[in-house]
């Protein structure tokens, strides 16, 4: 592959990275807060859709956005509903929201497929894309891009940095000594998972905003499985979030290409990269987990397990 | 144990009910089946993806609304219907509904429609792009092939780099031939191109469809063709000042600046023969129906404003030899990749094999896997 075949892949690696990135962020804020949400793909699929049809009706690309985002939050809300005010099952809610939202936005999106809009175009940002090797791979991208490039550090510091982030995660690793400490962990979750359900939106509002420009169902196709898995194989750190979804985009990017150079390895076997380094890198860290003999895994503690009311 | 056994019992009485109400069915339907269908013709499509603008279900949509003008004609139709148990339940709701005639226009529906034909005796079925039939089941498709060499001549005169990309759904026969026959169009004009093929493994994923074209545009080719449902590989090659060609429908609302021409779908002439045969009482099961472009079935989208006029020209003559019903698309000499003779000098394929090609000809680079 020559360099310039090489900066292609490398920026098409980005691209593919972006929406699993967002998606996968928000699974981690809402896991960090004790809720797994299941729900990511349908969550896109809806966002996505949210985000289309804002942007086709206004013209405007930041107000689909914010409509996609929003959408997300509001539907990771009905999650948080379900969980926390009537104790349902996590695990069976999140399948339902993503069986409900890929069905609502296929149901929605049907009679308007094939449009197109305008969304976000890629800019060069001046200067920074004069760099060699990293300019045109990372600084000749859309506006979303950049944005995603933002969202790690801003998820990191939340958690890390801020006494809400504290919170969170204490609600995640022991909801009653969080309690016990003044904080009302009910809100602390609920706030996680409609802030993760934003973030996933955002990834929703992408593919169908920068990445197409055209309205179709089953834009989500799968990514929100994939970010799923990518939290556990960043072991809920923000930074291997970034790692595991330019890994994902990268894998996609280069079997595409390795077609497009005329290589003669089954497409079947090619296609199927990306999936069997979800599976080895999930074998991977439960093996890891077993090994350090840590005792916990590097999950939050009450992942999975809803508050339940006192008395 | 007691409540186990009384389940079986009425587990078992039930099944005997259900078996001997489906024996009942056939009886009566012997009766009537090759009568002239008088009074109001209920014709039904299923279609595997949604209609929306332009693409394979709208072109076959297209074809539903010539026959809905027809006298006593009503249609109905169901669209972005899954491959598998959800096709044959909707399949068998509209042949339980009291649909005389039942379109379906995905080969993945091949077993479901079999199925249901099995069950329905009475109701007519036509099933698109497979190879299976029946007593009350025909398949039928069109020789798209013929318009896919016409665009690869488009694209063989307008490439600058000598390399054409194409964006293929998935390694079955159909689509294989079509490749097959593009490459010969472009070669015919243009021996020293080459056609690059990427499978996506999906019919309709716009995302993927677009990353695939881009991973073409990457590797210097300047048209992007495709077998696929959506504009995706369009919207990549206006986006990169290139050129592309559509399939299905007339694409060149979504690239306006990029799209040479399309392969396209025309089905009318076909859904009226075959309406007018129910309503004759002449059609009959059993048959592979498999049309051309003599007949209008196929054909291709008007040129856009960058096609040079005797590049039309040319490629207008050689439609209408298509037209006059002479296919030369696959008469040898056709060597396969490795360069190995496939079809001999002056010796025309035969259907049956040009419906198993699993072998891509010289000029293609990529992998029938």
């Amino acid at each position: 592959m020559s360099p310039e075949l090489i900066i292609a892949l490398l920026a098409a690696a980005v691209q593919g990275a972006a929406p699993i990135l967002f998606a996968t962020l928000g699974e981690m804020l809402s896991e960090k807060a004790g809720v797994l949400n299941l729900g990511v793909e349908g969550v896109m699929a809806l966002s996505a859709f949210a985000a289309f049809i804002v942007c086709h009706l206004t013209g405007s690309a930041v107000l689909g956005l914010f409509a996609g985002g929003f959408a997300g939050a509001l539907l990771c809300g009905l999650h948080a509903l379900v969980c926390q005010v009537f104790l349902g099952n996590q695990v069976v809610s999140g399948l339902a929201l993503t069986i409900f939202g890929v069905g609502l936005s296929d149901f929605l999106g049907t009679p308007y497929v094939g449009v197109g809009t305008e969304g976000f175009r890629q800019f060069a940002v001046p200067l920074l894309s004069h760099l060699p090797m990293l300019g045109p791979v990372l600084f000749r991208q859309d506006a979303m891009v950049y944005l995603v490039y933002c969202a790690p550090v801003a998820v990191w510091f939340l958690l890390n940095r801020t006494s809400l982030g504290l919170g969170l995660r204490a609600t995640g690793e022991m909801p009653a000594a969080a309690a016990a400490a003044g904080l009302n962990p009910q809100r602390l979750r609920a706030f996680g998972v409609m802030a993760g359900g934003f973030l996933c939106g955002l990834g929703g509002a992408y593919l169908s905003l920068a990445h197409t420009h055209l309205w179709s169902t089953g834009l989500s196709g799968g990514r929100g499985w994939v970010a799923v898995a990518l939290v556990i194989f960043a072991f809920w750190r923000p930074g291997r979030a970034v790692i595991g979804a330019l890994l994902f985009g990268g894998v996609m990017a280069f079997q595409l290409r390795l077609q497009a150079e005329g290589t003669n390895v089954p497409s079947s076997l090619l296609l199927m990269l990306p999936y069997a380094l979800t599976v080895i890198v999930l074998v991977f860290s439960a093996a890891r987990a077993k090994y350090l003999k840590t005792g916990h895994s590097a999950a939050p503690a009450a992942l999975g397990v809803n508050i339940e009311p006192e008395g | 144990m007691k409540q186990w056994l009384r389940n079986l019992g009425a587990l078992a009485l039930i099944s005997v009910l259900a078996l001997a109400g489906c024996q009942k069915a056939p009886e009566k339907a012997a009766a009537t089946a090759d009568a002239p269908k008088t009074g109001e013709l209920k014709v039904g499509f299923v279609y595997t993806s949604p209609v929306g603008e332009a693409g394979y279900s709208w072109a076959h949509d297209q074809g539903r609304k010539a026959i809905e003008k027809l006298p006593g004609v009503k249609t109905s139709f169901v669209e972005a219907v899954k491959e598998g148990a959800d096709a044959e339940r909707v399949i068998e709701n509209m042949a339980r509904s009291g649909t005389d005639l039942i379109f379906t226009t995905s080969f993945g529906f091949m077993d479901s429609t079999l199925k249901v034909a099995k069950d329905y005796p009475n109701v007519k079925f036509m099933h698109c792009s497979g190879f299976k039939t029946a007593d009350n089941m025909d398949n039928y498709f069109g020789r798209i092939y013929q318009a896919r060499y016409l665009t690869g001549m488009v694209a063989g005169y307008m490439t600058k780099s000598n390399i054409i990309g194409y964006v293929a759904a998935f390694p079955i026969p159909e689509v294989i031939r079509g490749i097959n026959a593009f490459t010969l169009g472009v070669r015919s004009v243009n021996p020293k191109a080459q056609v690059r093929v990427v499978w996506t493994k999906t019919w309709f994923d716009p995302a993927l469809e677009k990353d695939a074209a881009i991973s073409l545009l990457d590797v210097n080719a300047d048209v992007i063709a495709q077998h696929q449902d959506s504009a995706g590989p369009q919207e990549a090659a206006q986006q990169r000042g290139k050129y592309s060609i559509g399939y299905n429908s007339d694409m060149s609302a979504y690239a306006p600046k990029a799209h040479l021409t399309a392969a396209v779908w025309n089905w009318a002439p076909l859904y009226e023969a075959i309406v007018k045969e129910v309503r004759a009482g002449t059609w009959k099961g059993g048959r592979a129906i498999w049309w051309g472009m003599d007949k209008g079935v196929v054909d291709i989208a008007p040129f856009g404003p960058m096609v040079p006029k005797d590049v039309q020209d040319k490629v207008l003559a050689q439609k209408a030899e298509f037209v006059k019903g002479v296919d030369k698309v696959f008469v040898g000499p056709i060597k396969d990749q490795s360069g190995q003779m496939k079809i001999p000098a002056g010796v025309k394929a035969e259907d049956k094999e040009l419906l198993g090609m699993t072998w891509f000809v010289e000029g293609v680079v990529g992998s029938v896997q």
